[in-house]
């Protein structure tokens, strides 16, 4: 689910974060943490920008099954 | 009946107005217990509201004049009972009481079911903090239960619309009051979670009174949310109304809008949360950078110091040298001098030395003794010269007084001792003892050898 993967690589963002501002890390590895944050606060944008505004009804079937339909709303 | 015992055609008016002859000539005075329920409360200061039990309702009114003595307020729910008369509104063609006096009877048996049933569900922790699941921190798909032409949904889409919220809303449409409509709502939120249909479910309807909410207050839907592994939202009726189903959700929105509004602002805060995080992440890395530039400055200025240092002792070095050389040399020469000094007076000493000086004096000595001597003789000699000189002069002159005379050829002013010297015609100057006199040679004759 796209949602797990969001929710790791902001975790991982978070952790590269507290790792970097925790000053210990030797400059290569800055960099290379720096590097890893950056591709995980891309992924994320990425994400909450993919995300589109899309309204459905669920109709229930006569067999039980479900259909997904557009959705107006009565004014 | 006996007065239409013929065919009598009545007006509508006629006929209500003989019921409500019948009415209330017979309920004149009556006490009813029951439930208090769609109370509006209008700025005429009348009040109307419904009185009901399980089975049946009763339409009632009170006036403004007996309003005003009831010492407590009245809510939906509550139990109470009223003194009134029965009378027809014909427009309507309803009748209801026409209160004068009413008083609380305990609790209304709608609400008693409320407390009841929240007790019991509290009891069993199905209400504890334990079981709310968190929201998602980023819902993208939206599970909407309720119906699809009440104002909940209406509301919901209106927010996301103005918030141009990102969103997949599913709308499950249900009945929201009524019989059968709680089994409806439960059943809903089950299949949201057994499709997976999505990441929060806001479960609700717009306002109305505690029966149109009341599917929310029911033990069904209340079992349904506890199940529910989709973070529930609950979002009934109005601010003030508050069911069941808002205590065992997760969340409780005071209003469809609400529920919205939360939704989305956990996208946004989401959003607001990377935003901050990518600027922390670059923040971070520059200061990390920037301190490790100002290590690598630091350190290089070390690096730096001991060739400074080194130049330092270097010229210190340099300039202690010197001196020593300096404080050496003064010293050898100091020394040497000194040396120079003592060995000129040595020397000066020397006895070979006062022997030459003795002997150098006795040579200036002798050379001055010498050089007086010579002045002395010459002296001397000078003295007789002029002695002589003096006698010469002295001699002839003696001799002239004598008679003798001196003559002297007047051509060359010789002196003429011998005739010899003279021919004829030389002229002669004679000197006499006094005068002289100039004088022609006649003849000369030679004297006989």
């Amino acid at each position: 689910m796209a949602t797990e993967k969001f929710e790791t690589s902001l975790k991982k963002l978070e952790d590269v974060v507290r790792r970097l501002e925790g000053g210990a890390l030797p400059l290569e590895d800055s960099l290379k943490a720096f590097e890893e944050g950056v591709k995980h606060a891309s992924f994320c944008a990425k994400k909450l920008d993919e995300a589109e505004r899309r309204v459905e009804v669920l109709l229930k079937r006569k067999d039980g099954s479900f259909n997904r339909e557009p959705f107006e709303p009565e004014e | 009946m006996d007065i239409f015992a013929e065919k009598t055609i009545l007006t509508v008016s006629r006929l209500t107005a003989l019921l409500r002859g019948v009415l209330e000539e017979n309920f004149e005075q009556v006490w009813v217990e029951g439930e208090l329920s769609n109370l509006s409360l209008p700025s005429s200061g009348h009040l109307y509201f419904t009185l009901k039990d399980s089975g049946a309702q009763l339409r009632s009114v009170m006036f403004k004049g007996a309003a005003k003595n009831l010492k407590f307020r009245l809510t939906d729910g509550m139990a109470l009972i009223a003194r009134g008369r029965i009378s027809v509104y014909d427009q309507r063609g309803e009748y209801q009481l026409i209160c004068e006096y009413l008083e609380p009877a305990g609790v209304g048996a709608l609400q008693m079911a409320f407390v009841q049933l929240k007790e019991r569900l509290a009891k069993e922790g199905l209400f504890e903090e334990v079981h709310k699941r968190p929201m998602p921190q980023f819902p993208r798909r939206v599970g909407v239960i309720t119906s699809a032409t009440g104002a909940a949904i209406h509301d919901i889409l209106n927010v996301l619309k103005r918030r141009f919220a990102s969103l997949e809303i599913l709308l499950y449409p249900v009945r929201v009051q009524g019989e059968g409509a709680a089994i409806e709502i439960a059943r809903a939120v089950d299949d949201m979670n057994r499709l997976k249909l999505a990441d929060v479910l806001i479960v609700g309807r717009g306002g109305g009174s505690l029966e149109d909410l009341w599917s929310f207050n029911e033990e069904v839907v209340a079992r349904s949310i506890h199940r529910s592994h989709i973070p529930v939202i609950s979002a009934v009726g109005h601010e003030t109304d508050w069911t069941i189903c808002d205590f065992v959700a997760d969340l409780r929105a005071p209003t469809p809008s609400a529920a919205a509004e939360l939704v989305i602002a956990s996208s946004e805060e989401l959003r607001a949360r990377l935003e901050s995080l990518t600027h922390r992440l670059r923040l971070a890395m520059e200061r990390q950078l920037a301190g490790m530039q100002a290590r690598l400055q630091a350190q290089r200025r070390s690096l730096h110091d001991p060739t400074a240092l080194q130049g330092h002792l270097a010229q210190r070095l340099d300039d202690l040298t010197e001196r020593l050389y300096l404080a050496l040399g003064n010293n050898v020469m100091r020394r040497r001098e000194q040396f120079e000094r003592l060995q000129a007076t040595l020397l000066n000493n020397n006895p070979v030395r006062q022997a030459d000086n003795l002997q150098q004096r006795i040579r200036l000595l002798c050379a001055q003794a010498e050089r007086l001597m010579m002045l002395r003789l010459e002296g001397l000699k000078q003295e007789f010269g002029s002695n002589a000189a003096r006698l010469e002069v002295l001699s002839p002159l003696n001799t002239l007084s004598r008679g003798y005379a001196i003559a002297t050829k007047k051509m060359d002013g010789q002196v003429v001792v011998d005739a010899a010297q003279l021919t004829a015609g030389n002229r002669l100057w004679i000197r006499f003892h006094r005068g002289s006199a100039e004088c022609c040679v006649e003849t000369v004759e030679a004297a006989k050898t």
